[in-house]
């Protein structure tokens, strides 16, 4: 078995953003490929453009390189170029050892016949000799948990049972390198947890793994490494957390870093101005915001709502206000000032927007409302969007086990 | 086991590609039987008559030309066996000549899908559909059979010997699908075109009448391919000689030619293809 089971090389890949040229390109690389004429692939046609361009890594035995990126990074055309289904326009691709992608569950289906013709149709289509099938026939019916829907046509499945039936014929393989491009986002849980499972399993046994996925948490769970592709360019992280770091950073929108001030006030109160402790924050600080004021009259039992979300990342939201806490909250008469603390931040690793709105009671009338940016830095060798404290201990104790400060311990 | 990807043309490295050619065409003998069988069952499941439609189109044209010569509608001339049956023979010939021609580009069309995300050896594709061809074959030898019965022809030698004639049509018709299988993927054209080429094709080629042998219509059986096979099939069947030897011998090294340079023209362009082509 090679320790090293692919090297690339300098790997560009080029499409062309016309159809009609596009095909005529088609028929010019036949002809070249066929006459092996040779073609000057490393310059761009008319409306040409580099899909992926100058990538080089290695892949060794055991190991899983997460391969992340925004949409249109040119992940599955790297995946294509490895799986040898299209060719590289420049560069070197060396493959040491079968390779499995998981990228079609169920090629070669036909939604007529029934489940079990198309667990060998399928099985064919994957190299899998039929006796092999037939020996391990039942396995598979088990693991894809279709029941007796073995025997109806695929037609009248569900789409999460097609999907299950085709892993379990493609969990069958044994390959010293798998290529996975985003199918945990298909099926339930219990499903997805098979896969994982799966790929857990073929990992100690030395397969090295290719892995495309938007989750991040799937990335730190099983990555070794991250490639982060980006449009023209890329980066290999062997901190895996960085890696995912600057990936959210690729989302980054510059509106989110600006403060907005949606309303400071009106003809009988202003806000003027705003004040906050920091720009950024580490898990366990704490968040000061101080609003001057200038009002005119009272406004007794105002509202004070704290929201804290973020344009990128949906499942980052925390609402709250004074009532929350039961605190009662006025604004008097004249020149005063307002504190509001968020304290031990949990937040973490995200680039997020505070907004403090005031309203009068019973929301009847808006006071105030702005929106501040603040960057909740992330801690080393976690990931995730909150950060929690947690305690370990040892018995009998042992309190002088502090590691060594960061990097040092991943190299 | 190695596998290195460049962008360097696989030509250049003429003998590895013939070594995997070869093993892949080994390796894809399963895959083609199964991908036959799935083709086979999932046809003939979603329709009623079933095997009946294999054996409609080229009666169905016999007859028309059968009934337009004994009408003396038109009059293609004496042929050395009743009319009826050298019609009947001629458009069953002619259909499995067509369905090779159109059977590569077809097949490999159906499955896309497949091709695009999983790395198979493509040679399955082209095996399972020379299997639909044979079936096809099995089918007009009844229909064929039924002929020679109704019309009392005498079983003659030449019957074995037509087997090779009409295995060769077989290869002539898939050397030329498979030649334009690359092209015919990348612009609907070729599939619009073929349509009406293998129309007019049939009229320039002696099936429903004798072939001429006066100047400008024997051009027809000297520069069509598709006659020396043809006639020679027939004629062995019927008659037991052959008209053409020669010419028979050259069109049998062409669509052997013709075969191996469309397998190699299909293996190297299917990369090229795909990348035309979403995934």
């Amino acid at each position: 078995m090679p320790d090293l089971l692919i090297r690339a090389e300098g790997v560009s890949k080029k499409f062309c953003r016309r159809l009609r040229l596009s095909l005529w390109y088609g028929v010019l690389d036949m002809g070249h490929e066929f006459f092996a004429r040779n073609s000057d692939a490393t310059k761009l046609r008319k409306e040409e453009f580099w899909a992926v361009s100058d990538i080089s890594f290695v892949l060794r035995r055991g190991e899983t390189i997460g391969l992340i990126g925004p949409n249109g990074a040119g992940k599955t055309t790297l995946l294509r170029m490895l799986n040898g289904l299209i060719k590289p326009d420049a560069g070197r691709i060396e493959i040491s050892g079968r390779l499995q992608a998981l990228i079609a569950l169920g090629a070669g289906f036909n939604p007529v016949l029934t489940g079990r013709e198309n667990v060998y149709v399928n099985a064919s289509v994957l190299g899998i000799p039929q006796a092999e099938v037939r020996r391990r026939f039942d396995d598979i019916v088990d693991f894809a948990e279709v029941g007796e829907f073995i025997d109806s046509p695929v037609q009248s499945y569900s789409s999460g049972m097609a999907v299950r039936l085709g892993f379990a014929v493609s969990a069958f393989l044994k390959p010293d390198i798998l290529l996975v491009d985003e199918i945990l986002a298909v099926g339930d849980e219990g499903f997805q947890m098979k896969c994982l499972n799966k790929i857990g399993e073929l990992k100690r046994n030395g397969t090295g793994i290719i892995l495309v996925s938007h989750n991040m948490h799937t990335i730190s769970t099983y990555a070794n490494s991250v490639l982060l592709l980006r449009k023209g360019r890329h980066d290999e992280y062997r901190n895996v957390s960085e890696g995912v770091r600057e990936y959210r950073k690729v989302f980054l929108r510059k509106d989110d870093l600006e403060t907005q001030e949606i309303c400071s006030g009106n003809e009988r109160i202003r806000f003027y101005q705003v004040e906050t402790n920091a720009e950024s924050f580490l898990p366990g600080d704490t968040f000061v915001a101080k609003l001057h004021y200038e009002s005119d009259e009272e406004f007794p039992d105002v509202e004070v709502d704290v929201a804290i979300y973020s344009s990128r990342e949906p499942f980052l939201h925390f609402q709250a206000t004074n009532k929350s806490y039961r605190r009662k909250m006025d604004l008097k008469k004249g020149g005063h000032s307002l504190e509001i603390s968020v304290e031990q931040i949990r937040i973490h690793d995200a680039q997020a927007r505070i907004t403090i709105a005031i309203w009068t009671n019973q929301r009847t009338e808006l006071l105030f409302w702005w929106r501040i940016p603040a960057l909740f830095q992330g801690m080393e060798h976690s990931t995730g969007n909150s950060y929690l404290n947690i305690t370990f201990r040892e018995f009998p104790e042992n309190t002088s086990a502090v590691l060594p400060a960061t990097d040092s311990i991943l190299s | 086991m190695k596998v290195v990807y460049t962008p360097d043309s696989q030509m250049r490295r003429p003998g590895l590609l013939l070594r995997s050619m070869w093993r892949d065409l080994l390796d894809s003998r399963e895959l083609a039987w199964r991908l036959f069988l799935r083709d086979f069952y999932a046809r003939y499941r979603s329709s009623v008559l079933g095997i009946v439609w294999a054996f409609l189109p080229p009666v169905a044209t016999g007859l028309v030309f059968i009934f337009l010569q004994a009408r003396g509608v038109v009059r293609f001339g004496e042929t050395d066996i009743p009319y009826p049956v050298y019609v009947l023979v001629g458009t069953v010939l002619w259909q499995l000549f067509t369905e090779s021609l159109n059977a590569p580009l077809a097949t490999v069309r159906a499955s896309i899908s497949m091709i695009s995300k999983v790395n198979f050896p493509r040679e399955a594709l082209i095996v399972s559909s020379f299997y639909q061809i044979l079936l096809s074959l099995l089918i007009k030898v009844v229909i064929l059979a039924g002929t020679f019965i109704y019309f009392k022809i005498p079983p003659i030698w030449g019957l074995a010997a037509s087997g090779f004639a009409v295995f060769v049509l077989i290869l002539l018709g898939m050397a030329i699908g498979l030649l334009l299988t690359p092209l015919g993927l990348l612009y609907s054209d070729v599939t619009s075109s073929l349509v009406i080429v293998t129309q007019v094709w049939f009229f320039l080629t002696p099936v429903v009448y004798p072939t001429p042998k006066s100047f400008p219509f024997n051009l027809v059986a000297n520069l069509n391919p598709v006659t020396p096979v043809l006639s020679t099939a027939r004629d062995l069947m019927t008659i037991g000689t052959i008209a053409e030897p020669t010419a028979f011998a050259v069109v049998c090294v062409l669509a052997v030619l013709g075969l191996f340079a469309g397998w190699i023209f299909y293996r190297l362009a299917i990369p090229i293809l795909l990348e035309r082509m979403s995934a």
